[in-house]
């Protein structure tokens, strides 16, 4: 190999090294510009939304949200908090909104006496609100069948 | 064997009659005293050490059950960091409330005996049971040990939240107690209580 090709092969290796490192430099993580050994930000904590009335639904299927916050509030085989108020046998006392009949039926379309077991835990659907931001931007718009 | 026994209590009942010779009765007075002081004051302190948190959860029916279950609740943890602990809400603060209560206690100790609750399975198996016995107490005493810190007459309903200022001006109006309402706070209902109380009560 001649010499003047052998200049020009190092000094292009170079600049490509250079320009990759320039690049990686701009990527930023997901934790932020931190140096590994530096402690990250500490997380802005989110706060439930207080006790409010019930919030429009903004598409025609959307699982109601929740207007309260459900901290502590626990659903295991034996336990479901949510059901000390929604529920049939105690909506009337509580005066909160009672569960919906679609969720009596069982997967083969059969009507139960109370809560089926795939409707039983409730936060797989409903879910409360907090202060937060969405993560990512979009221009949703609430169906036009939903009067405002 | 019996009528010596029966000998030694009559010569002491004969000795505890009769005045002292011996003694002055100044010297009795203070001993008495301080006897007394000490006797009940070993009384109190041995009873207050029963009335910790420690002392509850030393069982593991206690700790592994509803101690476990009301760490995830308000009265462990919450906001201003004041805790209420198994005495609070157990064991009356007035002093014969208490003793009654302590008293009552050996049937507890008697079943840890028997190993009434000793697994997870035993403890739910009985929960409903448990809890009625806890339930029908404050009801009957007007949810006092509840009272010790939450009183209705020292609540601000103007700061409470939408449904709390509704139902509590409601119940009270009822004159219902704090339990009739607030079952299940520091532990676990019995089994599918929220869904339907009176289909849960039956199944006692």
């Amino acid at each position: 190999m001649k010499k003047p090709t052998l200049i020009a092969i190092t000094l292009i290796m170079g600049l490509i090294i250079q320009l990759s490192q320039a690049v990686a430099g701009d990527v930023t993580s997901l934790r932020g510009n931190h140096n590994l050994d530096q402690a990250s930000k500490n997380p802005v904590v989110k706060h439930w939304q207080e006790d409010q009335k019930p919030i429009l639904r903004e598409f025609v299927h959307q699982p109601p949200l929740i207007p309260h916050t459900v901290e502590k509030y626990k659903i295991t085989m034996n336990h479901n908090k949510c059901l000390s108020c929604h529920s049939w046998s105690n909506y009337g006392e509580s005066g909160a909104t009672k569960i919906s009949l679609t969720h009596f039926s069982d997967r083969d379309g059969n009507d139960l006496a109370n809560v089926s077991a795939r409707r039983y835990f409730c936060n797989q659907c409903h879910v409360p609100q907090a202060n937060a931001q969405p993560l990512v931007e979009n221009t949703f718009k609430p169906a036009g069948i939903i009067r405002r | 064997m019996s009528s010596e026994k029966n000998n030694f209590i009559s010569c002491m009942w004969e000795i505890m009659k009769k005045p002292s010779t011996h003694y002055s009765l100044g010297a009795l007075l203070i001993i008495g005293f301080v006897a007394g002081i000490i006797f009940w004051g070993g009384f109190n302190t041995a009873m207050e050490a029963t009335n910790t948190e420690e002392f509850c959860i030393s069982c593991h029916e206690m700790e592994n059950n509803v101690y476990a279950e009301y760490k995830d609740t308000i009265h462990y943890s919450n906001p201003s960091g004041v805790r209420a602990t198994c005495p609070d809400c157990h064991v009356p603060k007035q002093w014969h409330h208490k003793v009654i209560r302590k008293i009552k206690a050996s049937n507890e100790l008697f079943h840890k005996v028997l190993g009434t609750v000793d697994t997870p399975e035993k403890f739910e198996a009985k929960r409903l049971k448990l809890a009625r016995s806890v339930w029908s107490t404050m009801k009957s005493t007007d949810s006092r040990e509840c009272r010790n810190c939450h009183d209705f007459k020292s609540m601000d309903y103007v700061k409470q939240g939408r449904r709390a200022v509704s139902s509590h001006t409601k119940g009270f109006d009822k004159g219902k107690t704090c339990i009739d309402c607030h079952k299940g706070i520091a532990h676990s209902l019995p089994a599918m209580y929220e869904e339907d109380p009176s289909a849960a009560m039956a199944a006692e």
